[in-house]
């Protein structure tokens, strides 16, 4: 019988870790934990959980297709990532009611990439690594486009954030009161696109929702404050990246395996305390401390 | 198109009730509207006048246009014909962008992001949620969503997350949320809907004061009469497709009333001198 040995322990794990594709990882790695920071709260919010794991899987065929024709595979990523958001933004806010027609997209979009892929001779690794992500793999260029990105997110969000949390919350209201909440719902998926695009090459469209959308919902969980949240969602992602590629390191594990175990074990730990407190009687974990009249509690 | 003084030009409207606002130009004009959604019309032959301080009931069976109305108020649904003024403007255009002197509360007022924030925030998103670009939340804006709360008797559950709130206190802070801009008209849907007794007795309380202390002219969509009678002046009343508006003398008529709810109804006057009807 044969022993399969789970982990082995790296003991020039911190060479590892200061080596220079590992400074890409972290660099790039927190990039997108901010941009995921940035973006999952609105996810929760807005009910795009589905929508965001399925545009993470119409990328797919995107990346595939790229080497097939010889382009970057960030570029055919991002351009079907991109243009399935618009698609499904333009569609509207019944977005969260077209469940079977976005699954049977994202299946069709996943057998495309399967096919484009088995087209391609070389391309195996370009499945794996966006199947799965490849925090390794990333390159100064990407880099830099990353940078750009997370700037142009921040800015965005920054322009959009209370018409787009009205919009997003009382989406009537928002109307009656001449928030342009269909723009905002196509500008809103395009901005999810460009951080899914990212977020794929951290941890791959099968694990991207552990990126994305599960350190929102504990920071929902742990605070109703959307600005808190959005911090302390970013904060998890990038605990999550830095802990991951770390123990990853020391371990000799897939550095993805890592980030994602990290991000949901948070998520179990604060669901379960939420509950017990529940159970118990209490308040819901970080619900609000009582404020009084003369000192209100203000986000 | 610019709008004239609005105390220069009041067209001598038959102001039934606020003393006072007799100068004032109606808060509201339908002339000859119809609306037609999804192919079908809805409603037309809508011709009336809605005075300025008044609180006004609009009461029809399910599906006979009610909501329908609000949205053609609030520029949400474009008419088939006809003109629509709303505070002297087109709907869905105003004095200023944003449209700041209209509160809404929408029926079913459900947040399905309840659970990612607080009572508080939502009613700051009343205040601020149509202005762009990134902004510290100042004093003045605090105190008036601290007001607003206060209103509406929401103070004590402000920080608790939306979806902790029972029905009657979702109600509270969407009340809270359309007032914070102190509007001068505010258009309820279905308010008093699955709220128990007290809290329709309280809603419509709170309704009376805002009307009464700060002249907001109130719209309320209403299934049931009877909790509104004594707050109201006039409804608008949706019947046999066409919209027909008249004072709360000329409503409370038994073959009105039956005409329009399909069944007998009994109007019953208490020897305190209190109305309120009933089906036979
Ligand atoms: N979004 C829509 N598209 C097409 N038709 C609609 C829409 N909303 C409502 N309607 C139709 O308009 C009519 C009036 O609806 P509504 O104003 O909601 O009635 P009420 O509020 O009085 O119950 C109904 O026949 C309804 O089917
Ligand atoms: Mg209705």
């Amino acid at each position: 019988m044969r022993t399969v040995d789970l982990v082995t322990y790296q003991d020039n794990w911190w060479e590892i870790l200061t080596s220079d594709f590992m400074r890409n990882a972290l660099l790039g790695g927190t990039i997108v934990a901010l941009a995921a920071g940035l973006i999952g709260y609105f996810v929760i919010v807005r009910n795009t959980a589905f929508a965001s794991h399925a545009l993470a899987h119409i990328g797919l065929p995107g990346a595939t297709g790229a080497v097939l024709i010889g382009i970057p595979v960030s570029l055919g990523l991002g351009i079907f990532a991109v243009g399935g958001a618009l698609v499904i933004g333009a569609l509207g806010k019944k977005a969260a009611d077209r469940e079977v027609a976005t699954g049977t997209v994202l299946a069709m979009a996943t057998g495309l990439g399967l096919y484009f892929n088995s087209l391609a001779t070389k391309s195996s690794s370009t499945m794996t690594n966006v199947l799965f992500g490849n925090l390794l793999a990333i390159t100064n260029d990407q880099l830099v486009v990353f940078a750009i990105m997370l700037v142009a997110l921040a800015a965005a969000v920054a322009l959009i954030y209370r018409p787009l949390l009205f919009a997003s919350v009382d989406s009537e209201v928002a109307e009656a009161r001449g928030v342009p909440v269909r723009t905002l719902s196509v500008v809103f998926m395009a901005l999810l696109g460009l951080v899914i695009t990212m977020a794929v090459q951290v941890v791959g469209t099968l694990l991207l929702f552990a990126l994305v959308v599960t350190p929102a919902a504990t920071g929902i969980q742990l605070t109703p404050r959307p600005r808190r949240a959005m911090a302390v969602s970013a904060a998890i992602s990038l605990v999550s990246v830095w802990a991951g590629l770390a123990f990853s390191a020391m371990l000799n594990l897939p550095p993805s395996f890592v980030v994602v175990t990290i991000a949901c074990l948070v998520w179990f730990v604060v669901w379960l305390s939420a509950r017990a407190s529940h159970r118990a009687g209490g308040a819901i974990v970080g619900a609000p401390t009582r404020a009084t009249a003369e000192h209100p509690v203000h986000a | 198109m610019s709008t004239p003084d609005p105390t220069a030009t009041a067209p001598a409207a038959d102001v039934t009730s606020a003393a006072g606002a007799a100068a004032a130009p109606p808060a509201l004009v339908f002339d000859d509207v119809s609306v037609v959604r999804g192919g079908r019309l809805v409603w037309s032959e809508g011709t009336f006048e809605i005075p300025t301080g008044s609180v006004t009931a609009i009461i029809g069976s399910n599906g006979s246009g009610k909501t329908t109305m609000i949205k053609v108020i609030l520029g949400l649904v474009p008419t088939a014909s006809g003109r629509v003024r709303v505070l002297g403007h087109a709907p869905g255009e105003g004095p200023s962008s944003g449209r700041d002197d209209i509160g809404y509360v929408p029926q079913d007022y459900t947040s399905t992001a309840g659970d990612a924030i607080r009572a508080r925030d939502a009613v700051l998103l009343g205040l601020t949620g149509s202005r762009w670009a990134f902004s510290r939340i100042t004093r003045e804006q605090r105190e008036r969503v601290d007001q607003a709360l206060a209103a509406v008797d929401a103070t004590e559950f402000a920080n608790r997350r939306v979806s902790q709130l029972s029905g009657g206190q979702r109600q509270r802070v969407a009340i809270a949320q359309a007032i914070v801009s102190r509007p001068r008209l505010v258009v309820l849907d279905e308010p008093l809907a699955s709220l128990d007794l007290r809290n329709q007795r309280e809603i419509v309380d709170l309704l009376g004061r805002l009307n009464k202390d700060l002249g907001v002219t109130i719209l309320v969509v209403a299934h049931d009469l009877n909790p509104l009678l004594s707050v109201l002046d006039g409804a608008v009343y949706l019947l046999d497709g066409h919209a027909h508006h008249a004072p709360l003398s000329g409503v409370v008529d038994e073959d009105l009333l039956s005409h329009l709810y399909g069944t007998r109804i009994e109007v019953v006057r208490t020897p305190q001198g209190e109305l309120f009807m009933r089906s036979v």
